[in-house]
């Protein structure tokens, strides 16, 4: 096993039993499990970690959480590569691999690192100021340079090959984080019987404690954790979920979380995935979820190196691994010491200490003398020095005297700032604590408490306190009672005095605000300067914030430096909103399974079997699969299919699905009155045993679906939708019934589902009927005619019911069944009809027979079309009122001139139509002042042996017989067209009646 | 101070320390001859063209908040003229000419990209209905391309060809669209207005709008009240309050739409693409996020920000595309509150009241619209006629008919 | 958000459809106005706070509800049946 140099011989929840190793830039590494990948390449002596987004110059590691700029690498390969991956929150594992990301050759060589001679120049809002001529040099030059340097890393370019998982959950109280204020919450609430759901965003539960040598009850802090962790797995209502970020707080009490189920492994095991995206439905919320410690802004601050106080700590203590071995402490609390503290007991040398405040305490003088570091009070770091690694930096105190000191370290402690971010997804607006100097929760969101450092109460024992408390209190008041209470347990002695640097000037060298994007000090003076001073001005200008971090350590500091620039207080200054998600959230796992094939649910017609058996070709219709053809062996092409479908039906005898068509089940005394308030035509009239067919329109007095209506009984109808329309249709109808007028006596239900259906279509079709229909029932000419309508039996005693409609202008009947004999019907339809030549035929024969006859469909009445445009005017009444009437009238929608359904035919016989030309009079130039209308439908019509089309032209019916180009410029298109009545064949309908 | 290459090399040489303000902080006079109400893309570029256009400089922008903190700074930055109706391609169309006009006439570079608008189409009736839409653009001089599958294959071959539900099919490609950037859009005609005297008024609230004998006379602000002899509404999102002010009822509702952007990521997309089988559009930043988003939240809200079903819609739709998103992730989401009107296209016409004027109900196409939408607004105010090319914006287009549905879907601003 | 429909208890939001507005009442018969029916079907208060609103259950018991709701917060107040809402209506 390879030395790892920054290693401690003991010490650190690591498992040194567990070696792991992995590679970093193409070398290999060893660490231990519990290592995250950023512990174990410090372990490794690796400082040199990333390069900055503009200047691309050389970044170390910040912190050791989630709040990273620098660290960022692009993890795994391939397929699996997942760039701009924080290696601070990395867990390691066996064989990882991780590349430097956004440098060019290499990590230690990056050509673009050239960008600081040019740095002068490139300053906030830079390129608003210039690239601006020539114009046309913005896409061919400047743009596509700015992209390739732009960006972080690169995203795997093949498809993800793992799996994400979506799921639901339901508690009374959700904690969020597992420190020792939402361990202390979770165990509170958990006592009294409630649901309790503990996520953290760590794989290891502890929160600060995992990171500081502290003492509770007397005794080190793992002891009472490994006590709370036991008596929380002993409770069966509560969920402790480690590796899960609670990313955003939406409304009604819903928090979106993330689970990384198998980012600890190279691959997820078979069957499982990756991340699963949970929408957590919580009665009461804790954010328990801590703080983050705030970097100060001097020259130089970025050098790797320069790390915060509380990260040092994290790696000595939880880590095991010493982050330099001559260390600088540069602070502005009573936080830099317990740095000192922890490094001198791992066995560091601090070679000084660099309080910015000049009143220092005799404790931590006694200490500084005690670990021979030099004190400098009231000082400050003003420049870093070293290339890739820091070597030295320069102090300077109060009275201007600078010192320079050698240190391969420096740990920076500026004060903490709460981890407030979810209590202001829903607008809450934090607010200025002077005692903390840092923004603290203001109004919550219904629901939501805060207990510890996430409030603002950042010692030890005001954790405990509040999380014990907030814990028996969202209990209660989710109605379980209180449990007995453990007297809160007794922390060690802890102060936290701070007096917070918000910039050190200096002369050399840049002060970075915002590492990752690169926004320094000046650049916030120069937004002041040019008037960006609103806080979001601020940030949208100097992209303060915007970065993968969201400007976790940042924020707070540029604030700072602009109410200093602005001459106000931070307070007065204002903070900027956070929004969702807390932390970056994998697109896959937010999608879940619904990607592929399973992006939207498949609905399967109950003769889909049959269908497909017949070797059909299918189609979406919306989220239906419905047959479009039936090619047989042999055929050359779609058209030659459909040609035959249709031919065969005109001649002989068709069979088609239609079962997804819409079936709305109308039933009362008022059901008939009903139907004359939702369609424009009249119902009361309709014998039972009738089919008729009906428009409805919307209110506003456009045609919104059309379709048959049987009445069955004198109180009973059953309507058919379009099946694109049918869900629409039954909320519509519903709207009118419950909304409008529940004086109605009716009831309906949709029955979609329950029925297969078919059309038999062609001259032949009565008597393949009779063969299937029960003998008792009379269905001759006489007996059953044209828009006769029934409930018959079929087979010997199955119940169905006949129709005699007719989309396809031949005679023709639907048959519909129970939705579980759709398979047999279609069978025994076959059968029967077999001596007939009968001859299956999709969506696209149905759509020929149509347009031959003129029918309109969804792309007729697309929602922009009235009654009146589709020839169907007359069908209005005016006996009564009906939804859309009054809207119907409107001026515009009787003008004369509204483009009106009419057919074409292409004058030269050879030429094909294309549906979406547009129509422009002959001679005249292809302008939109002389467009008259559009092409909706075409098809090549067997029967007339030449192409024909349907369509909108401007008083289309009194136009017959004319001559105009159908024009059609994105497909190179224009074909001459005779304006022709839209029936096309059989104009008089005697072959309905047959 | 003019913005250049020379400039900014010469301010580098001085540290910087020589640039001024892009606009005044201006304070409100008592009286102008034209009070914009909205400091957003639309009030600042109305004020702009006011000035440059029609001589008028006595203009001032009142926003309640910082200017550009609306839908001008939270839209996914899209540009674009592939309207079907012709009520609105020319208006679009004449935005189109501006937007590629807009670095000179601004002297701000807005970055302005015309990197292609891709629609991609699903099923034979779709493609249909997209050849209806690109010859209505063509007919009106506006540039349009029916692609096939293979062509779109070629353009992006990372989608998901084989195992999509909804089989890609072809799509319709305008060149010419793309994106800009949206805050500077805002600056720049700020910078631009303010340079010829307009005045831009941050952080003060309309509070009333000052009615005698039918006609305008000014504004009650929280900074005092204001006179002016027109007024101006640009305040998309609240138009149906602030019209309130001065007793109308709009035919509009107030939705959150979302947005989305990722981390930021090497060039992976070089254009604009919608996927036409689910509400989804995605590009590219010149940062490098994925900005990305999908259809409004689909009920009445004033919160700027949205709900987890649409959320996952979204992205379930970024998966179903380009499945090589898995892993890429999600840095921020957002809401922007939309004025839905009830056919879905905007009003740009007179109120009932005299010397008041409305720009209201951009639904969610505000952005691509803001340059025209300024002109013909600042037209109107100007001449009290309407631009020629956005005549069909009136008022009264619901009472007589005369909507611009392009989607079809009728008075249901939850559906446009 | 969650809506507590009355028959179904508290659901998410999506197996719900929105409408809209639920004050406008429908001009019904033949003499209402076509000015009547303008204003029904187009102009709406769109209050920025409590709206009294139509959602359908479309994904459960296909009740449409009456939902007063904040437009600022989400907030819900209450939520009821909306054919309850009509005098003599059937319950």
């Amino acid at each position: 096993m390879r030395k790892q140099l920054h290693r401690l011989n003991s010490g650190g929840l690591i498992d040194r039993t567990q070696a792991l190793c992995f590679r970093f830039d193409g070398k290999n590494y060893d660490g231990f499990a519990g290592d995250t990948l950023a512990s174990a390449l410090l372990a490794n002596g690796v400082r040199l970690f990333g390069r900055s987004f503009k200047y691309h110059r050389p970044r170390g590691l910040l912190s050791a959480g989630p709040e990273e700029p620098n660290a960022l690498v692009e993890l795994r390969t391939g397929a699996r590569r997942e760039p701009n991956t924080r290696a601070t929150v990395v867990e390691l594992f066996q064989n990882l691999e991780a590349t430097s990301q956004n440098r060019w050759p290499s990590l230690g060589f990056d050509v673009l690192s050239l960008n600081r001679l040019a740095a002068p120049a490139l300053v906030a809002g830079f390129y608003y100021k210039t690239f601006m001529w020539p114009a046309r040099f913005w896409e061919k030059l400047y743009e596509p340079l700015i992209r390739r340097a732009a960006g972080l890393g690169r995203a795997a370019a093949v498809e993800d090959p793992d799996h994400y998982d979506k799921a639901f959950v339901f508690c009374d109280v959700l904690v969020i984080g597992a420190g020792p204020a939402g361990l202390s919450a979770a165990v509170a609430a958990g006592r009294s019987g409630a649901r309790v759901i503990i996520c953290d965003e760590d794989f290891r539960l502890g929160g600060r404690l995992l990171a500081e040598r502290r003492q509770i009850d007397g005794r080190p802090a793992a002891d009472w954790l490994a006590a709370i962790l036991a008596e929380l797995a002993s409770l069966s209502e509560v969920r402790i979920m480690p590796r899960t970020s609670v990313f955003g707080l939406y409304d009604h009490g819903i928090y979106g979380a993330v689970e990384r189920v198998n980012d600890h492994v190279a691959v997820p095991p078979a069957h499982q995935p990756r991340q699963r995206g949970w929408r957590i439905y919580a009665k009461r919320a804790i954010l328990a979820a801590g703080a983050l410690e705030r970097p100060i802004v001097f020259p130089g601050n970025d050098r790797p190196g320069v790390m915060l106080s509380g990260a040092v700590r994290a790696y000595v203590n939880r880590f095991g691994v010493l982050p330099g071995r001559e260390a600088v402490v540069f602070t502005a609390g009573d936080g830099g010491w317990a740095t000192v503290r922890d490094l001198t007991e791992a066995g560091a040398h601090v070679a000084a200490i660099v309080d910015a405040r000049s009143e220092i305490n005799p404790e931590s003088k006694t200490m500084a003398l005690r670990v021979g570091a030099r004190l400098f009070a009231g000082s400050v770091v003003e420049a870093t020095h070293g290339g890739q690694a820091l070597r030295s930096v320069t102090v300077r105190d109060a009275s201007g005297k600078r010192a320079r000191l050698a240190c391969d370290l420096l740990a920076v402690s500026n004060g903490w700032n709460p981890t407030l971010h979810l209590t202001s997804h829903q607008n809450g607006k934090p607010v200025w604590e002077e005692t903390i100097q840092s923004f603290v929760p203001g109004r919550l969101p219904p629901g939501l408490a805060v207990a510890g450092s996430a409030a603002g109460r950042f010692t030890l024992a005001e954790a405990l306190r509040d999380g014990a408390r907030l814990g028996r209190e969202a209990a209660v008041e989710v109605g379980f009672a209180a449990a007995a209470a453990d007297p809160v347990p007794a922390t060690d002695a802890e102060t936290d005095g701070l007096a917070p640097v918000w910039r050190v000037r200096g002369n050399r060298g840049k002060a970075f605000v915002d590492l990752q994007n690169d926004v320094t000090d000046k650049d916030v003076e120069l937004a002041a300067r040019e008037g960006f001073r609103s806080i979001e001005h601020l940030k949208r200008y100097t992209t303060l914030g915007m970065a993968t971090d969201q400007g976790k350590t940042s924020n707070l500091a540029g604030l700072a430096i602009m109410a200093e620039q602005v001459g106000k207080a931070i307070c007065e200054t204002g903070t900027t909103t956070f929004r969702p998600p807390y932390t970056p959230v994998a697109i896959g796992a937010l999608a879940g399974h619904h990607r592929g094939k399973d992006f939207r649910p498949v609905r399967l017609a109950p003769t889909h079997d049959w269908s497909r058996e017949q070797g059909a070709v299918f189609v979406e219709t919306g989220q239906w699969l419905r047959a479009q053809y039936y090619p047989k062996p042999g055929e050359q092409d779609w058209l030659a299919t459909i040609n035959r479908e249709v031919l065969a039906t005109r001649s002989g005898v068709g069979l088609c699905d239609v079962s997804t068509l819409g079936k709305i089940d109308i039933q009362g005394s008022d059901a008939a009155e009903f139907l004359e308030r939702v369609y424009i035509n009249g119902w009361k009239t309709l014998p039972i045993g009738k089919a008729r067919y009906g428009v409805m329109l919307r209110e506003d007095g456009f045609v919104m679906d059309d379709g048959t209506t049987s009445r069955l009984g004198e109180n009973h109808f059953l309507m058919t939708t379009t099946t694109i329309n049918a869900a629409k249709v039954m909320q519509h109808l519903e709207f009118c019934h419950q909304v409008l007028w529940p004086e109605l006596d009716l009831r309906m239900v949709s029955v979609s589902e329950q029925w297969a259906q078919a059309a038999v279509a062609g001259p032949r079709s009565r008597e393949v009927l009779r063969r299937v229909v029960d003998a008792k029932h009379d269905i001759s000419n006489e007996a059953f005619p044209y828009l006769a309508a029934g409930e018959i039996t079929v087979g010997g005693g199955i119940p169905a019911r006949l129709f005699r409609i007719s989309f396809s202008g031949e005679l023709a009947y639907e048959l519909a069944v129970p939705a579980g004999y759709g398979d047999a019907m279609m069978h025994a339809l076959m059968a029967a009809g077999e001596p007939y030549g009968i001859t299956p035929y999709g969506l696209d024969g149905l759509n020929v027979m149509r347009i031959e006859k003129g029918h309109a469909i969804g792309t007729e009445s697309n929602g922009q079309t009235t009654a009146r445009d589709l020839g169907l005017g007359r069908m209005m009444s005016s006996k009564k009122d009906f939804i859309g009437r009054l809207m119907a009238k409107r001026e515009a929608l009787v003008q004369a001139d509204r483009p009106s359904l009419v057919g074409f035919r292409p004058v030269d016989t050879n030429n094909r139509l294309w549906a979406g030309a547009h129509f422009i009079g002959i001679g005249r130039a292809a302008k939109t002042e002389n467009d008259e209308g559009y092409m909706t439908s075409v098809a090549y019509s067997p029967n007339l042996k030449h192409w024909i089309g349907l369509g909108f032209l401007k008083n289309g019916p009194t136009r017959i017989g004319e001559r105009i180009q159908a024009v059609d410029p994105v497909r190179n298109g224009e074909v001459e067209v005779e304006v022709c009545s839209p029936i096309f064949f059989d104009p008089e309908g005697t072959r309905l009646h047959g | 101070m003019r913005y250049s290459g020379f400039t900014l090399i010469s301010q580098a040489l001085r540290g910087h320390t020589g640039w001024r303000p892009a606009w005044r902080e201006a304070s409100p006079k008592s009286t102008y001859d034209v009070l914009i109400i909205g400091g957003g893309g639309h009030g600042l570029a109305t004020a702009h063209y006011l000035a440059s256009r029609h001589g008028i400089n006595n203009v001032a922008v009142i926003e309640k908040g910082y200017i550009g903190s609306g839908n001008v700074g939270r839209n996914t930055t899209i540009i674009r003229s592939n309207y079907l109706l012709p009520g609105n391609t020319p208006f679009y169309e004449l935005s189109m000419k501006l937007w590629e006009g807009l670095e000179q006439e601004l002297n701000y570079n807005a970055m302005v990209s015309q990197r292609g608008v891709l629609n991609l189409f699903h099923s034979d009736s779709q493609g249909d209905a997209f050849a209806r839409r690109a010859n209505a653009m063509r007919l009106a001089g506006v540039d349009a391309e029916l692609m096939n599958l293979e062509q779109v294959r070629t353009m992006l071959p990372f989608l998901d060809y084989k195992t999509g539900r909804f089989p890609i099919r072809g799509g319709l490609l305008q060149r010419r669209g793309g994106t800009a950037r949206h805050d500077a859009v805002a600056w720049g005609y700020a910078r631009a207005a303010d340079s010829r005297g307009v005045d831009i008024v941050q952080n003060c609230e309309v509070t009333g709008i000052a009615v005698t004998d039918g006609r305008v006379t000014g504004v009650e602000t929280t900074r005092g009240q204001i006179k002016a002899k027109k007024v101006a509404l640009a305040v998309a999102g609240n138009s149906s309050r602030t019209a309130a002010m001065a007793g109308m009822r709009l035919p509009i509702e107030s939705h959150v739409l979302q947005a989305f952007v990722s981390e930021g990521l090497k060039p992976l997309i070089d254009c604009v693409l919608t996927f036409g089988a689910g509400h989804f559009y995605v590009s590219q930043s010149d940062k490098g996020g994925l900005v990305f988003g999908g259809n409004i939240d689909g009920y009445n809200s004033y919160a700027q920000r949205g709900n987890l079903p649409i959320i996952e819609d979204v992205m379930e739709a970024a998966m179903a595309l380009w499945p090589a998103l898995g892993r890429v992730r999600l840095l921020r989401h957002w809401g922007g509150i939309m004025d839905m009107s009830m056919d879905g296209s905007p009003i740009i016409d007179h109120a009932p009241v005299q010397g008041l004027y409305v720009n209201a109900g951009w639904c969610y196409g505000g952005f691509k619209a803001t340059p025209a939408s300024g002109f013909c607004f600042a037209h109107l105010i100007a001449k009290d006629e309407p631009h020629p090319v956005a005549a069909a914006y009136r008022l009264d287009r619901f009472a007589t008919g005369r909507l611009l549905d392009e989607r079809g879907v009728g008075a249901h601003p939850s559906l446009q | 958000m969650r809506i507590a429909c009355p028959h179904c208890g508290l659901r998410d939001v999506q197996e719900f459809v929105y409408l809209g507005d639920a004050a406008p009442q429908r001009p019904d018969g033949l003499a209402a106005t076509e000015a009547a029916m303008f204003e029904y079907v187009y102009l709406r208060d769109n209050p920025r706070g409590l709206l009294e609103e139509l959602w359908y259950h479309g994904v459960g018991c296909r009740a449409w509800l009456v939902v007063r709701r904040d437009t600022l917060t989400h907030a819900i107040e209450y939520v009821g049946l909306a054919k309850s809402r009509k005098a003599g209506a059937a319950a």
